[in-house]
């Protein structure tokens, strides 16, 4: 089968065998299989969890993206998506929660206040939740409309699919 | 029997202890001596009726000798008269506890002990309600920045300094329309 475009695809379809085989890379099918079920944890602290859970009802639905299931225990979750601002008093709790989490794992930083302390200039509010956790993706807002967090999740799925699955996996297996 | 006249009640029987009332856009103010404080706020719950206790607050006078000033507000359960009773504490002095009155006061006291450092003698648990028990400094007084303090208490809690980057962006008091009112705004008109 000759491939009509000039860009590398990760997968061939392959029409000529019987049994229509799929060919790909590992790493793109572990890939394509955690993008579209990444389990969220949300971390909804404060006004954004509204739009969190607004994005999850039915208008606005990320279940398309295989994300409607919110599992409220980190063990079982993907992404941690911090949604609200995050106080001194609380920050050590969600750096805990995010230690519980599993590999592989991604941080989505939703709204102003969780990204950089939003409005909150003052000395109870953690200047943003990266002094604490890795983020994957930043999504601005206050709060970022629903569409605005499926665009940021969308993001981090591209981000998702650029990641080396089974090399990340034999390097922490070795180490 | 209105407001006004709980005031006046209340001045013939303190007579000494009530310092000064006030009467502004139909609210009334009064302000008493600190030993004065627990029996007026059980004579306005019991025969005045203020059966409610909405808020306590504090005003920290930076540069006043007494420094702070407690300040409840009381009223009664059908909202038809209010009443707000003051009084001045000096920094180190402790203010007799509502709690036995009011048990809304618990939390109301325990805040303006977290913020403000006002400490209330027989309340019941007298400890920080917002920030996290350990942490040095009362957050709303005057001579601490809004910026904040770098803390630490390992496993606990820390705090850092926000950046102010030029701020408070606090908007404009009085502005005739939005865009004036907006911090920073280059509108003219």
């Amino acid at each position: 089968m000759v491939s009509p475009t000039t860009t590398t695809l990760e997968t061939a379809y392959d029409s000529k065998i019987e049994s229509n085989v799929i060919v790909t890379r590992i790493d793109a099918a572990m890939n394509w299989v955690r993008k579209n079920s990444l389990w969220p944890m949300p971390m909804g602290l404060a006004c954004c969890a509204i739009e969190l859970m607004a994005t999850a009802s039915a208008r606005f639905d990320i279940s398309r993206f295989g994300m409607e299931v919110m599992r409220f225990s980190p063990r079982q979750a993907d992404v941690l998506v911090v949604s609200g601002t995050v106080t001194y008093k609380m920050a050590l709790a969600v750096k805990r929660i995010w230690d519980q989490m599993p590999e592989p794992k991604w941080c989505v930083a939703m709204g102003a206040c969780a990204s950089s302390g939003g409005m909150f200039r003052s000395y109870a509010v953690l200047q943003g939740i990266d002094q604490l956790i890795p983020v994957d993706v930043y999504i601005s807002g206050c709060p970022p409309r629903p569409e605005a967090l499926i665009a940021g999740l969308m993001r981090l799925q591209e981000k998702v699919d650029t990641e080396h699955a089974l090399l990340d996996q034999k390097r922490s297996m070795l180490a | 029997m209105a407001a006004v006249d709980d005031i006046k009640s209340l001045q013939e029987t303190y007579a000494g202890k009530v310092l000064e009332t006030v009467e502004f856009r139909g609210e009334q103010t009064l302000r008493v001596t600190l030993d004065a404080l627990h029996p007026v706020l059980e004579k306005c719950r019991d025969e005045l009726g203020y059966a409610m206790l909405l808020d306590i607050s504090a005003v920290d006078h930076l540069g006043e000798e007494p420094r702070f000033d407690v300040v409840y507000e009381l009223a009664t359960l059908d909202d038809s008269k209010h009443l707000r009773v003051k009084v001045k504490v000096a920094e180190d002095a402790l203010v007799a506890s509502a709690v036995d009155l009011w048990g809304a006061a618990d939390w109301h006291e325990r805040e303006v002990w977290d913020l403000m450092g006002v400490g209330f003698a027989g309340h019941p648990n007298l400890q920080r309600i917002l920030m996290w028990e350990g942490y040095p400094y009362f957050p709303l007084r005057k001579d601490f920045p809004l910026a904040g303090l770098p803390t630490d208490m390992p496993d606990v809690a820390f705090s850092g300094v926000a950046p102010m980057e030029g701020g408070p962006f606090v908007a404009t008091v009085g502005a005739p329309n939005t865009v004036l009112r907006e911090p920073r705004s280059h509108a003219t008109h």
